[in-house]
């Protein structure tokens, strides 16, 4: 094991030597710390389209049809600002589709697994430096095909990000590019999926045992594993979904199938076909993009506590669990679709099954901080609220997990309001918490602690002011993805509500300026961070910040898991794990 | 102000059974209920929505307590060196599985009753979602389906008798479309080239709102439709008035 390790170090600087340009550095760059920042970058930019699309979405709830001022154009409204009804489609379409497949899974896997998975294990790199590169470049593809397709005649995909037939199947150009470039995406996953696998199962440092990984590690570990199994499907159902549009197979197309205007010749399909492959894929989706959220928020509060991480076991045996029942639980996004409603009763046990291992991970958090030493920098402050949110957003599953109350609120703000409290409420509340938590190993500085609490507190506030009454707006059966609501006498008392929320959501996005600056600010301005600021016992602080090409500048060996902190063993309140213990230290100096 | 955060994290469980209380008052709430079953529904939801609520505050409780007690900035004693607690995770874990469990059992008899259970009754009406309209097909005096004396409607209005179970049959001629009835806690996909059947009992007379609850294209927000609860009386006035429109009589047969 150490001679591959050595012999990789070897090639690498071979390789190093002769091609250290521009270009090999820090475009073409082989570095896994590079590879993860570029995903950092592509992504806080798309997290910005996206916000602006979600922005667009809001004003026409807040006033539908009136023309919107500056912005209109920008989102793709009409000329004047209006936004039409095909435009409000495609809004909330490209929103879905650009957070999710631009934002959440790539800044996850792609921008801190890269980060991190080798500096928390030890590795010097990736297991495979070039599939590595190749990740990254094969999401360029998925932004040109996508971002392109909003300028295609009839303008971006508008068949809702599930894609569901027949519907897609008898839509525009953007559809076609749309598939094209989710299948991209799903090749730069799969290519980092298997790089994360090998790297984590085959360098690790010395004494680095599977249990003594970070969470962080181990919720990578079991995305890329999701990941690597699940996505075969969806790649295969979004090419037939394209062979259905172009080549004029029918696998989701009932006979004589006519819609938007236009007959297709084939047939004998089904639609429910493409629901089924694509929830396959996209429930276990909905871990990828909250496990590894998961695991950096445990690292985060045991290392702000001062204190182990509560039940380090269990919680590794959850998110293993989630995995697990993750593949059968698919069904409960169909319980009204028109399957059977035999299935949707096993779908169902299933699902409240999958509840559990949440639970279990939610309580392991509040035993992590109990009689712990808080101490409320930026990080921990996202990570607290973090557990918060995904409190809600957990426990509002469980009405949509059972069947019959599913039936009324399928498909309204509930669900909305559901999937924003883990994914906004909770995962991107992580991301700014690991970004906070992680940038001083990344660029060498830290951020400005005090806008950073500014930038958490306004953004904390103004989340739930924006998401919370999406519950009340669900509980009254009010629809997603409808551009006029209020045409409905049972939803026009809503309007007055859905206005305060788009207020509060633009000034959500607005106030993120703070967290711009405060970002690229730092880069410049903010106080050298030594190696270890928080100090951490994750085995990345030892490295130096940020660490140079092949990490770290010795040879880690790993004595003991990443959360010993204010173990009675040491005098500080931390305890590396690179640390010899006493006794060994004694033994070396002898 | 050392206690700044706590305060923060204190507005959550506040903030959160405030506005569920309050919403009431600004009558944002399930929307009225005219149907048999939908009694069943409600309850559910209020029973989950007081279980979980109930979850809510007590974890939400426990981590307002743990970030005041545990604060670093105040708090003298030591950190307790603690990995974890066996007893404890097999009680957090027995609990919430039997919850779940109790919740799983519990309603399976409200959805079997709501989509497994069909009446032994002939269509009273078809309903077919169309881009972006919903039509409707009575069976006409010889009660069958498909034969020439249908009773085709096309304005979006659909006239059925309270206080009798009834069944509908449901599909779609193009896309999906979802056929949901707030008031009356029905929500059912329609997809091309399947036929279903939905039923349920009207409790009281009146109009109510058809949403579709499917996205189905740019005039998806238009596809409204009213559905109008009458004695059997006044339904079988209706069904032979519609059979008289002429205009309405013609475009049966256009429709072939």
């Amino acid at each position: 094991m150490s001679t591959v390790t050595v012999d990789a170090h070897s090639d690498d600087h071979a390789e190093h030597a002769h091609a250290s340009g521009f270009l090999r550095t820090y475009v073409f760059s082989l570095d896994h710390k590079v590879i993860g920042l570029q995903f950092l970058f592509s992504t806080l930019i798309w997290f910005f389209i996206g916000g602006m699309l979600a922005l667009g979405i809001r004003w026409q709830l807040a006033y539908p049809w009136a023309p919107m001022p500056i912005l209109g154009n920008l989102v793709g409204a009409a000329e004047g600002g209006q936004i039409a009804p095909e435009n409000y489609t495609m809004l909330v379409t490209m929103h879905a589709t650009v957070m999710i497949f631009f934002v959440i899974i790539p800044v996850l896997a792609g921008a801190f697994g890269n980060f991190l998975i080798p500096l928390m294990i030890g590795a010097d790199d990736m297991a495979v430096p070039t599939l590595n590169m190749l990740s990254y470049w094969f999401m360029w593809p998925a932004f040109l095909l996508i971002g392109g397709s909003f300028f295609v005649e009839g303008g971006a995909a508008q068949g809702g990000w599930t894609a569901y037939p027949p519907l897609s199947v008898f839509a525009s150009q953007g559809q076609t590019l749309w598939l094209l470039g989710v299948t991209f995406v799903g090749i730069s996953s799969m290519m980092g999926s298997i790089n994360y696998m090998t790297t984590i199962i085959q360098m690790r440092a010395p004494g680095m045992t599977m249990f003594r990984l970070p969470m962080t590690i181990w919720a990578m570990f079991i995305t890329a594993i999701l990941q690597a199994f699940a996505l075969p499907v969806l790649t295969a159902a979004g090419f037939m979904q394209v062979a259905d549009r172009l080549l004029g197979t029918g696998f989701f197309l009932s006979d004589g199938a006519t819609a938007n205007n236009m007959a297709m010749a084939s047939g004998g399909g089904q639609p429910l076909l493409w629901q089924h492959l694509f929830w396959f894929y996209s429930h276990p989706a909905v871990y990828i993009m909250i496990l590894p959220a998961m695991g950096m928020v445990s690292d985060i509060l045991s290392c702000f506590a001062r204190k182990p991480l509560f039940g380090y076991k269990p919680m590794v045996y959850s998110i293993s669990g989630i995995a697990g029942l993750g593949f059968i639980v698919w069904g409960h996004h169909m319980f009204v679709s028109g399957m059977n409603p035999m299935l949707g009763m096993s779908f169902m046990v299933a699902t409240m099954m999958i509840a559990l291992p949440s639970a279990i991970k939610t309580f392991n958090w509040l035993g992590t901080l109990w009689g712990g030493k808080i101490e409320y920098t930026t990080p921990m402050l996202f990570a607290i609220s973090f557990v918060s949110m995904f409190i809600i957003g957990g426990l509002s599953g469980i009405f949509m997990a059972a069947t019959p109350t599913d039936i009324f609120i399928h498909d309204t703000y509930f669900i909305v309001a559901h999937f924003h409290y883990v994914l906004f409420s909770g995962t991107a509340m992580a991301v700014f918490g690991a970004i906070y938590f992680w940038y001083p190993k990344m660029f060498g500085r830290m951020m400005n602690d005090s806008w950073g609490k500014v930038h958490f507190f306004l953004t904390f506030i103004l989340l739930n002011c924006v998401f919370y009454p999406m519950h009340i707006l669900g509980m009254q059966g009010f629809p997603r993805r409808l551009a006029d609501p209020y045409q409905y006498e049972t939803f026009q008392n809503l309007l007055p509500l859905n206005q305060f929320m788009s207020v509060c959501a633009f000034l959500l996005v607005g106030i993120q300026i703070i967290f711009v600056i405060n970002f690229f600010g730092s880069m410049f301005f903010g106080p050298k961070a030594g190696r270890n600021p928080w100090r951490s016992n994750g085995l990345e602080w030892q490295a130096p910040s940020p660490p140079g090409h092949g990490n770290f500048d010795f040879q880690p060996i790993i004595y003991r898991g990443p959360y010993e902190y204010s173990s009675p063993e040491v005098e500080e309140d931390y305890y590396p794990q690179t640390q010899p213990p006493p006794e060994k230290a004694e033994e070396s100096s002898v | 102000m050392k206690h700044f955060w706590t305060f923060l994290f204190l507005l959550v469980p506040i903030g959160g059974v405030a506005t569920f209380m309050v919403a009431p008052y600004f009558n944002i709430w399930l929307p009225k209920d005219v149907s048999e079953h939908g009694q069943t529904i409600d309850n559910l939801f209020m029973f989950i929505l007081y279980l979980t609520g109930a979850v809510f505050i007590a974890t939400q409780f426990v981590l307002i307590y743990c970030s005041w007690k545990y604060n670093g900035e105040t708090s003298k004693e030591p950190v307790s060196f603690s990995h974890g607690s066996h007893a404890l995770e097999i009680v957090w874990t027995i609990l919430p599985a039997v919850t779940l469990l109790f919740i799983a059992i519990y309603q399976m008899e409200a959805w079997a009753d709501i989509k497994m259970r069909p009446p032994d009754l002939k269509p009273i009406v078809e309903v077919t979602g169309r881009q972006f309209n919903w039509d409707f097909r009575y069976p006409g005096p010889d009660n069958e389906l498909y034969t020439e004396d249908d009773i085709v409607r096309t304005d979006g209005k659909l006239y059925l008798p309270y206080d009798e179970t009834v069944v509908l049959r449901i599909t779609s001629a193009d896309v999906l479309h979802s056929f949901f009835l707030p008031n009356l806690r029905i929500k059912q996909d329609v997809v091309p080239g399947m036929e279903q059947i939905m039923w349920f009992k009207a409790t009281e007379k009146g109009e109510f709102d058809i949403v579709c609850a499917e996205l189905c294209g740019w005039g998806h927000y238009k596809m409204k439709g009213r559905v109008y609860f009458v004695d059997r009386d006044e339904f079988e006035a209706k069904l032979e008035e519609m059979r008289q429109d002429k205009e309405y009589h013609a475009s049966r047969h256009r429709r072939g």
